[in-house]
């Protein structure tokens, strides 16, 4: 058996083991067996990322669905693009089971959260390894269901319950277009298969701007939108923070929300030659990053801020995709699994410390109790607000500088969401770290560093985020690009070169926006540690501050725009048309039969069940003799 | 003769049953479902997969008038006569918990209805076919009628009447057919031969005989206000055989009759027919949002459903068809699995509004796990079976016309809106007095609920084992309809 094979395989036994035999199994199994499955498939990932050939593999495993000639089967596919995503995946989602031995462990459901932790690693895992978009598409719905359940963990809480339903509701709203592509795809293709559809496209002869292209390239982006959510199906993110932290951490932070922009660097073939469809997705995610950065300003959440954090920070991927700049894309996919993840899993030790607080107006000073976590937090603020040499900053800077060639507008507006990034990131950790503590004393008493199973993986990931910049360090720093350089076959196919700027416009580009991320963090210095300011109560808002801290309204305006709509016409069809339409149609019809048959006045007296007896009685009688009568008569 | 003997055998046992008394009667309805369901596993396995009828036997009936007792499984059959007999089981055994009154009559009922379903099937006559499809309804009326609920009478009246309304136009076509054959023959392949005689406006009235025939049986919108009502009153075990079964004696009767005898009638009048379905998917998807009562909820959720089945069905092609058999047996395995969390719920809490409802999952680690995967299949989550069957079934509607694949699509969004609904209401957030100290599953439910399971996950991951079946049997189909 392939070891591409063990690598679901092994979080599937994971999962059954602790989910058949939950409350069963003794707790202190429960973690080790979810973290065994998670490493084992990390180790699986790595031998096989070691021993790659360079050579693209696919590996049969049986015939799914067959249809006639058509045939969907049930294949894997390892290459540049699957490994890379294996190793994040299984490494990051490692960090996180092992972290959640600890942070997991008073919880009464703490064996079904290891089964649907496991549950999630195997469906993330169908989504990177399948060979064709059906494989794909089961992962794609898979995640979204263990998203589903894991948002709604804790289901006594019915805003828990809402935001899963939520979350899986919008998701299945992209996936509808993802669904759709597809069908586009077979009927035009006759494939699913990556490989068939790739080369029918390279070698068809498509020029660039295809009709059937673009509209298979924007229905699967309905889909990317919907998981990686973008605008406008990103408002289930920020909800989907309901769920356990290390859930936003691995799910909804390192690794499902960035499926949208795996298909996409899947499928560059696709997009390649459909320029509008990459104009779309250039400005959906400029639009999206700006407008998640915004609100992430004024969020007092922790977890909240790190939800639009992350919501813009995808806006940034696309972004780059937008402009062909796809490994710089993947590039940041990946640094920001580093970061992200690091930066939810050290919220989720404030948050343990904190006994389940999450305001930060009730926090500060916390660096002195949590060292570690403060530290680590620390290197995963500067990574993300893109100042070198941490992680951030290369990946960032890469797409910034391939969209400055692209659309100088665009690269203006990436540059302010940058901007907006660094300051709500230190405003998090200053308010957080810094200054005196305000919560009670009871939360005083009780602060603590986390235990050694929750910082061992903020110390390796706050390494990764600190070093993650140079897997893919640029040439003008004497770097070889080698993540880049490792990816280029993939995009063999894709005709078209994304532009990259000259070196000296690339170390311009690059001084303001460091100058820009630094501005912005000196300037939160001020007003969050000088000034000790600290963000108003509830409902002082006022003006732009107020809309923006209600998230410009987004929700309220779909409830209106859309559920309550459904809602009245749900209604309007049930009591009215369904009764008084329909019904009286069909009433009406029976009654004028029963008065011609004159059998009315019978029914209605009472012994309706005789008569209706009689009925059944003469018509198995008619069926039986009366037919031979009727044929022969 | 295996037919002869799926017919025979429930017969047999029906007449068994009706002579016990007492608890015996469950027992022996039991037992003798479960042989049927050995016999129709050995007759699955021992299909050859080839477009012939198989294990077939043939009878002079009306011998002057040419009508035959002639019976036989081909691919088609052979899905639905796996379905008939592999739900009959659990819907027996989901009564276990019940005590019926003169339950010797209930269960012989019940045995007497699956002869009558795997008739209708199997027959190869088209007046066996509409003897058998008439006949169902007789049970199945009195099941209704006798251990249904308060309104049992009135309901059951206008499902009776609205059910007989249509076939008497299917009845009309037959004999219309039978007329113009020249072989002076019912075999429905005869007829077929007949269909091509025939011009297309003629075609076009037999199209609309059949189809509101079986647009009642399914029900299609707008011929669907009976089933709701019916569905509610009826006890669960007739609503599950409504359900899970006989509304798929109106799909079937599509593809069997309806398709191969009127292609032209299909060519004309089809897109109307597809908008009908795809216009109920989403009127039956929205009303099952708003729905309070859980078995109503599913009822619609069945209509919309079956909409989609239709759907596919006519856009005449070999995914929407092969899709809409292999949907055929999940949503009968599915809407059974609902229908009895339905019944464990009423049960335990003599309830099924939602509103007084929630928290059951805190004492019911099982019953959550088995309501969640029937709830995926049924919202065709990949890997569930119910997702080989949506999938298939959109595709082919997509080919037809990509709009109206769009637009049947919404069937993935809504679903998921009131069937989430549906879970959360019931089992999570906080305990009401109702569903405080709610009792996890008892043997029988388990035997009921895990097998359901399984098997939602098994043809979700390997559904080739029925498509296999099916296929040569379609596209000979296929081929007589566009020759």
């Amino acid at each position: 058996m392939s070891l591409a094979v063990l690598i679901p395989l092994f979080p599937l036994i994971g999962f059954l083991i602790n989910g058949l035999g939950f409350r069963r199994v003794p707790k202190s199994l429960v973690g080790v067996i979810g973290s065994a499955a998670a490493l084992a498939s990390f180790a699986c990932a790595l031998s096989l990322f070691l021993n790659f050939s360079g050579q693209p593999e696919v590996v049969h495993i049986f015939d799914w669905i067959t249809i006639g000639d058509f045939n969907i089967s049930m294949s894997f596919q390892i290459d540049q693009l699957s490994l890379l995503m294996l190793l994040i995946i299984t490494g990051v989602g490692s960090l996180i089971h092992i972290y959640s031995i600890g942070y997991m462990h008073h919880d009464e459901g703490f064996g079904k959260f290891f089964a649907f932790l496991n549950l999630f690693l195997f469906f993330m895992l169908l989504l990177v390894l399948g060979s064709n978009y059906v494989v794909m598409f089961i992962g794609w719905e898979g995640v979204g269901l263990c998203s589903y359940l894991l948002i709604g963990f804790w289901n006594k809480n019915t805003n828990y319950g809402n935001a899963a339903r939520k979350a899986f509701i919008m998701n299945r709203i992209g996936d509808l277009g993802f669904l759709l592509g597809i069908f586009l795809i077979i009927t035009h293709f006759g494939t699913v298969e990556y490989a068939d559809v790739f080369s029918k496209v390279a070698e068809g002869g498509y020029e660039s701007g295809d009709k059937t292209l673009m509209y298979i390239t924007l229905l699967l982006f309905v889909g990317a939108m919907g998981k990686s959510a973008q605008i406008p199906l990103y408002t289930w993110l920020p909800d989907a923070m309901a769920g356990p932290t290390p859930v936003s951490a691995l799910i909804h932070a390192a690794t499902m929300v960035t499926a949208g922009i795996y298909m996409i660097i899947r499928s560059n073939v696709l997009y390649s030659l459909s320029p509008e469809t990459l104009e779309v997705i250039g400005w959906v995610g400029t639009a999206t990053a700006l407008l998640a950065a915004s609100i992430g300003l004024l969020q007092n959440d922790i977890k909240k801020v790190l939800a639009y954090s992350t919501v813009s920070q995808l806006g940034y991927m696309f972004m780059g995709l937008g402009v062909m700049a796809y490994s710089s894309s993947f590039f940041h996919v990946m640094t920001h699994a580093f970061f992200k993840a690091l930066l939810f899993l050290g919220a989720g030790s404030v948050i343990h410390a904190m006994s389940d607080e999450q305001d930060i107006r009730s926090m500060g000073g916390l660096r002195k109790k949590l060292p570690i976590t403060f530290i680590t937090f620390l290197i995963a603020t500067i990574a993300i607000s893109g100042i070198p040499p941490f992680a951030g900053f290369f990946s960032k800077d890469e797409i910034l500088a391939h969209v400055y060639e692209h659309n100088k507008l665009m690269w203006v507006l990436a540059l302010a969401g940058s901007m907006m990034t660094s300051f709500y990131m230190f405003r998090l950790l200053f308010l957080t770290f810094f200054g005196e503590f305000r919560g009670t004393h009871e939360q005083e008493h009780h602060l603590h560093e986390s235990p050694i199973a929750m910082t061992a993986p903020l110390m390796i990931l706050a390494v990764l985020s600190a070093v993650g910049g140079f897997f893919n360090l640029p040439h003008i720093f004497g770097g070889h690009a080698s993540l880049a350089t490792f990816m280029e076959p993939l995009f063999a196919q894709s005709h078209i070169e994304a532009h990259a700027p000259n070196e000296s416009t690339e170390k311009m580009l690059m001084i303001v926006s460091v100058i820009a991320a630094l501005v912005s963090a000196a300037v939160a210095y001020v007003m969050y540690v000088s000034k000790k300011a600290v963000p108003e109560a509830d409902g002082t808002e006022t003006g732009l501050q107020k809309v923006v801290y209600n998230k410009y309204y987004i929700d309220e305006l779909y409830d209106t725009v859309f559920v309550k709509p459904i809602t009245a016409l749900s209604n309007i069809f049930y009591s009215f048309v369904e009764f008084l339409v329909i019904d009286l149609i069909v009433e009406g019809i029976g009654k004028l039969v029963k008065g011609i048959s004159g059998e009315a006045r019978l029914v209605q007296n009472g012994t309706t069940g005789y008569y209706i007896f009689a009925m059944v009685i003469s018509i198995a009688v008619m069926l039986i003799w009366g037919l031979r009568i009727f044929i022969l008569g | 003769m295996l037919t002869l003997t799926l017919i025979l055998l429930p017969i047999i046992a029906g007449l068994l049953t009706l002579s016990t008394k007492g608890e015996n009667a469950k027992v022996i309805a039991l037992v003798a479902a479960l042989v049927e369901l050995a016999l129709g596993a050995y007759t699955f396995f021992a299909f050859v997969p080839d477009a012939t009828s198989q294990f077939g036997v043939s009878y002079n009936w009306i011998a002057s008038a040419g009508i035959k007792f002639s019976v036989g499984i081909d691919g088609i059959s052979l899905i639905l006569v796996s379905l008939t007999t592999l739900v009959v089981p659990f819907i027996i055994l989901s009564t276990f918990q019940n005590n019926y009154e003169k339950a010797s009559i209930f269960y012989s009922l019940i045995l007497f209805m699956q002869a009558g379903l795997v008739g209708v099937f199997t027959a190869k006559d088209a007046f066996l076919f509409y003897f058998f499809f008439e006949a169902t309804l007789i049970p199945i009326y009195f099941i209704a009628a006798i251990w249904g609920g308060e309104n049992r009478i009135k309901v059951t009246f206008k499902f009776f009447v609205y059910t007989i309304f249509g076939s008497l136009f299917m009845l009309l076509a037959l004999v219309y057919l039978y007329i113009k054959t020249p072989t002076h023959s019912s075999e429905i392949t005869a007829l077929y031969e007949t269909a091509r005689l025939l011009d297309a406006s003629q075609q076009g009235f037999i199209f609309w005989a059949f189809f509101i025939a079986f647009a009642i049986k399914m029900p299609l919108f707008p011929f669907h206000t009976w089933q709701p009502d019916t569905y509610v009153e009826a006890p669960t075990a007739g609503t599950m055989l409504l359900s899970g079964i006989m509304l798929k004696m109106g799909t079937y009767g599509l593809i069997r009759l309806l398709l191969p005898i009127a292609p032209l009638g299909v060519k004309a009048w089809g897109t109307v027919a597809v908008v009908l379905a795809i216009v109920g998917i989403v009127y039956g998807s929205i009303i099952a949002i708003q729905q309070k009562d859980m078995k109503r909820l599913i009822a619609y959720s069945s209509f919309a459903h079956v909409g989609l089945m239709a759907a596919g069905i006519f856009s005449s092609n070999l995914d929407g068809i092969q899709g809409s058999l292999i949907q055929m047996l999940a949503h009968g395995i599915n809407v059974v699995g609902l229908f009895f969390i339905v019944e464990i719920i009423q049960q335990r809490t003599k309830s099924r509004e939602l509103s007084s409802l929630g928290g059951i999952t805190q004492t019911t680690p099982q019953l959550t796990v088995f309501f969640i995967i029937i709830m995926l299949g049924s919202v065709a989550l990949p890997l569930t079976n119910g997702f080989v069957g949506e999938f298939l079934l959109l595709k082919g509607v997509f080919e037809y016309n990509a709009w109206m694949g769009a637009v049947a699509g919404l069937t993935i969004i809504l679903g998921a809106v009131y069937m989430l609904r549906l879970v959360q209401k019931s089992m999570f957030g906080t305990t009401t007095s109702l569903t405080e100290g709610f009792e996890d599953l008892g043997l029988t439910e388990r035997a009921t609920l895990l097998p359901i399971a399984v098997l939602v996950i098994v043809l979700g991951i390997a559904p080739n084992i029925i498509l296999k079946a099916s296929e040569p049997a379609v596209s000979q189909l296929l081929s007589i309809i566009n020759k």
